[in-house]
C-alpha cells in the first residue's frame, strides 16, 4: 500500500505513516524533553494544517484522543485544524478552562490562563498542559534550575513573570510544551526559573 | 457530505460490513476485486469502544463495558474518494476493505460492488437471523387452560 | 542477595517452562482451539468478557486457554489486554427494546405479548450427568424449528405496568456516566457508577450478596419481570462521517426486577424497579446483578437502611471486583522477608524482655 505525500491542507491526510512506529518516536521525543527541561529535541511524523507546526501537530497525534479535551487559540480554531484533530485524535474541542491541552502562540493563550485548569490538592495532576507556538527554540534566555537538569539550562521562554509564579505555586499549575517548526522543548511546573542571563 | 438518501446508504453499507463475520467479508472482497491503488489515511488500528447500556433500559446511561473494534481510511489514486472503514474485532485486513469498499461505493462501481459485497453479506445475515429466530420461537411456550369437567 | 536474585531467575524461567507444558496436558492428547473454546465453552467466554469488560470471544477465548481455565486469571488477562487498546468513543445507549432474543421469560405475566421463549436454558434439564458426551462424535439431535417469528420487537414487559402509573418511572438521563475504568472509584457513587461495577463484578460475590438480600438481610420481595437473552447492535456517532453507524452486534443478558414498595414520605405504593445487564449469556449474574441494584437504592427510594451488607455501596462496590480481590489477596505470598524480618526481632526482643522480667526474681532467689 503506497503512500502518497499528504498535502498540509488535506484534512484527512497527515497523520503517522506508520503510527505504532512514529508515535512510539514521538511520544520518547515529547517524553525527553519535558523530562530534561531546557533540552530541544526533533520531534516529526505529523504534518497537521497550517497554522499549527509540525512539531505541534506531531506532539497533538501522540497526546490526544477522545477523551483528551483540547483548546485550540483564535489563530489556530480553523476549520482546517478542527477536522484535522477531529479525524486523526477524536478529541473534543472545548473553552480553556476546561482544556487538558491548550495550543497556541503564547499572547493568546497567556490572557485566558487564570482560567485555565491548575489542578486541585488532591489531584494536582488535573491540570491544563500548554502546547505554545514559537518563532524559534533556542537554549538561551531565563536560566533553568530543578528536577531533570544537572547543573543549569538555559531557554527561550516568551516571558518570564507567568513561569515564576507557575513554579511557585507547585505541586499545582500547568506543564508546557513549546514548539516551533519541527521542534520542541518543554517546562513543566517543577523547574525554577531565575531571570534573562 | 452529500444528501440524506446517500447518507443513508454509506450509513447501511458500513453499518452491514462492520457486523459481518470479518473472513465472509475479506473473502466476497477479494472475489470483487476491490484491492485497488489507494492511499492509506488512517492505518488499520485496533481499538475499543465503550458500550452503554440505560439503567432499567430506558433511564440513567451507564457505562457496560467496551468492545473490540478496528478501523481505517483509505484514499483511491484515481479519483481521490475517500473511504472509512470500521469493523468489530480485530482485523486489520477487514477494516481496510470496508474502506476500500466505502471509498468504491462514491465511484461508478457502486452498484456492482453492492451487488457483489453487501447484498450478499445481508443476505446471509439474514438468513442467519432468520434460522436462529425459528429455532427460538420453536422453545415459545404454549399454555394449555385446564378446564375442570369436561 | 545478588546470588539469589540470579537464583530466582533460573527458577522462574524453569518454572515458566513447566507452566507452560502443564497447560498443554498431555501431548498425545489433542490440543484445544480457540474456535472450540469459543464455541464449546460459550458460557465460560462469556463470563471472561463480562468480568474482563471486553466483549471480544476470540479473545476470551485465548484467555482461558492461556490460563489453564482458571477464570479470574483470564480476567485479568483481558483487562490488561484492554489498557493497551486506544478508546475510539462511546457508544449511544443500545436498545434492548429491539433485542433479537434467543430467551426472554416473565415470572410476572403469563400471556404476555411475544410470548414466553425459553431459549437454550438449563432450566429444564435433570441435572444428571450425560455420559453420551463422553463418546467421541456425538451427533448433535435435529433441529426443530417453530416456524417464522415476527419480526417486530418485543416491548418490555415494564412498559405495561409503566403504562398503569404502577412502577416507578425510570426517567431518561443521557448525562454521560462516570467511568470506573478511567477514574477511581469515589464515594458517594451515584447509579450509573454501581451498574458499571456489578456488569463487571464477580459473578460469585455478585450471586452471595443478591441471595443474601432473599435470605432477609435487606429483603426487597423481586420478582423478574422480564429476563431476555440476546442480540443488540452497537452504534456509535462517527465524526469524519456525520452519523451514526452499527459498529457490531454483541449478545446480552438483561433483567429487569419488580419489587415490591409501600411507599414512602414522598413517594405513593408502588412497584420500583432492579437492573442488571451482562455481556454474553449469563442470566444468573443478571438477575443477581438486578437484585442487589435494587438493594442499593435504599437511599434514593427513602427506604431505612438496616445494616445490611447488601445495602452498603462503599461495601460492595470496594468488593466486587475479583480482579482487584485477588491481586491484593494473592501479593501477600511474594517477598515480604524484611517485613518479617523486622516483626522476627520485634517478637525475640519482646519475648526476651517478658523472659527477663519473670526469671529475673527467681534467679535472684538462687
Amino acid at each position: 500500500m503506497a503512500l502518497s505525500e499528504p498535502s498540509v491542507t488535506d484534512t484527512m491526510g497527515g497523520g503517522f505513516a506508520n503510527p505504532p512506529r512514529d508515535a512510539a518516536i514521538a511520544f520518547r521525543a515529547a517524553l525527553d524533553v519535558m523530562a530534561r527541561p531546557g533540552v530541544i529535541r526533533e520531534i516529526t511524523g505529523g504534518h497537521p494544517p497550517l497554522p499549527l507546526s509540525p512539531a505541534a501537530g506531531s506532539l497533538l497525534l501522540v497526546l490526544c484522543d477522545p477523551e483528551t479535551r483540547v483548546y485550540l487559540s483564535p489563530s489556530c480554531d480553523t476549520d482546517a485544524v478542527r477536522a484535522w484533530l477531529r479525524f486523526h485524535t477524536g478529541a473534543p474541542l472545548v473553552a480553556a478552562d476546561k482544556a487538558d491541552f491548550a495550543i497556541g502562540p503564547w499572547d493568546q493563550l497567556c490572557p485566558d490562563l487564570a482560567r485555565m485548569r491548575q489542578g486541585v490538592q488532591d489531584y494536582p495532576d488535573r491540570s491544563v498542559t500548554l502546547i505554545v507556538e514559537m518563532d524559534h527554540l533556542a537554549a538561551e534566555g531565563v536560566r533553568l534550575t530543578g528536577p531533570g537538569i544537572k547543573a543549569e539550562a538555559f531557554l527561550n521562554l516568551p516571558e518570564t513573570t507567568a513561569f515564576v509564579a507557575n513554579a511557585r505555586r507547585f505541586p499545582l499549575g500547568f506543564d508546557t510544551f513549546f514548539t516551533s517548526d519541527s521542534q520542541i522543548a518543554a517546562l513543566p511546573r517543577s523547574t525554577s526559573i531565575e531571570g534573562a542571563s | 457530505m452529500s444528501n440524506l438518501s446517500e447518507n443513508l446508504e454509506r450509513q447501511a453499507r458500513l453499518s452491514t460490513m462492520a457486523q459481518a463475520p470479518a473472513d465472509r467479508l475479506i473473502a466476497l472482497c477479494k472475489s470483487a476485486g476491490v484491492k485497488v491503488p489507494h492511499s492509506v489515511l488512517r492505518a488499520p488500528e485496533i481499538g475499543t469502544v465503550m458500550v452503554r447500556g440505560r439503567a432499567g433500559a430506558v433511564g440513567a446511561a451507564f457505562n457496560l463495558g467496551e468492545m473490540t473494534v478496528t478501523r481505517a481510511s483509505v484514499r483511491l489514486n484515481d479519483c481521490s474518494a475517500v473511504g472509512h472503514g470500521y469493523v468489530q474485532g480485530r482485523s486489520h485486513e477487514a477494516a481496510i476493505y470496508a474502506a476500500l469498499v466505502d471509498a468504491l461505493c462514491q465511484t461508478d462501481q457502486g452498484s456492482a460492488l453492492m451487488a457483489s459485497v453487501i447484498i450478499p453479506l445481508q443476505e446471509e445475515k439474514a438468513a442467519h437471523e432468520g434460522a436462529r429466530g425459528a429455532r427460538a420461537a420453536g422453545t415459545k411456550v404454549e399454555f394449555f387452560t385446564m378446564v375442570r369437567g369436561e | 542477595m545478588y546470588v539469589a536474585v540470579k537464583g530466582g531467575e533460573r527458577a522462574i524461567d524453569a518454572a515458566h517452562e513447566w507452566l507452560a507444558d502443564e497447560r498443554r496436558g498431555a501431548p498425545d492428547v489433542a490440543e484445544l482451539s480457540i474456535s472450540q473454546i469459543r464455541e464449546q465453552l460459550s458460557l465460560a467466554v462469556n463470563r471472561v468478557m463480562a468480568e474482563g469488560s471486553l466483549y471480544d470471544p476470540d479473545l476470551a477465548a485465548l484467555a482461558i486457554k492461556q490460563a489453564r481455565g482458571d477464570m479470574i486469571e483470564a480476567i485479568f488477562l483481558i483487562r490488561a489486554y484492554r489498557t493497551t487498546l486506544p478508546r475510539f468513543g462511546v457508544s449511544a445507549p443500545i436498545d434492548t427494546g429491539a433485542m433479537r432474543c434467543d430467551r426472554r421469560i416473565s415470572a410476572t405475566f403469563k400471556d404476555l405479548p411475544g410470548g414466553q421463549i425459553l431459549g437454550p436454558t438449563f432450566d429444564y434439564t435433570h441435572r444428571l450427568l450425560d455420559f453420551a458426551l463422553m463418546a467421541d462424535g456425538a451427533v448433535s439431535p435435529e433441529v426443530k424449528e417453530g416456524g417464522p417469528t415476527d419480526a417486530v420487537p418485543l416491548p418490555h414487559v415494564t412498559e405495561f405496568l409503566d403504562r398503569e402509573g404502577l412502577l416507578q418511572p425510570e426517567p431518561e438521563d443521557n448525562t454521560p456516566p462516570r467511568d470506573l475504568t478511567r477514574e477511581p472509584l469515589d464515594f458517594p457513587a451515584d447509579r450509573p457508577l454501581k451498574l458499571q461495577a456489578l456488569a463487571r463484578g464477580d459473578e460469585g460475590f455478585v450471586l452471595s450478596m443478591a441471595y443474601s438480600t432473599q435470605r432477609g438481610y435487606a429483603r426487597n420481595h423481586p420478582f423478574v419481570g422480564e429476563l431476555r437473552i440476546g442480540r443488540v447492535a452497537v452504534s456509535m456517532d462517527i465524526p469524519e462521517l456525520g452519523f451514526a453507524i452499527d459498529l457490531g452486534e454483541i449478545t446480552v443478558s438483561e433483567c429487569e426486577t419488580v419489587n415490591q414498595f409501600t411507599g414512602s414520605k414522598t413517594e405513593p405504593p408502588q412497584f420500583t424497579r432492579g437492573y442488571g445487564l451482562v455481556f454474553g449469556q449469563s442470566e444468573r449474574k443478571a438477575i443477581s446483578m438486578a437484585l442487589v441494584d435494587r438493594a442499593l437504592r435504599w437511599e434514593e427510594l427513602g427506604e431505612d437502611n438496616v445494616g445490611a451488607p447488601a445495602q452498603d455501596a462503599e461495601f460492595v462496590l470496594s468488593h466486587s471486583d475479583n480482579v482487584q480481590a485477588t491481586g491484593f489477596l494473592e501479593h501477600i505470598k511474594l517477598p515480604h522477608y524484611v517485613d518479617f524480618q523486622s516483626e522476627l526481632e520485634l517478637i525475640r526482643r519482646l519475648r526476651a524482655e517478658a523472659m527477663m522480667a519473670s526469671t529475673g526474681p527467681r534467679e535472684a532467689a538462687e
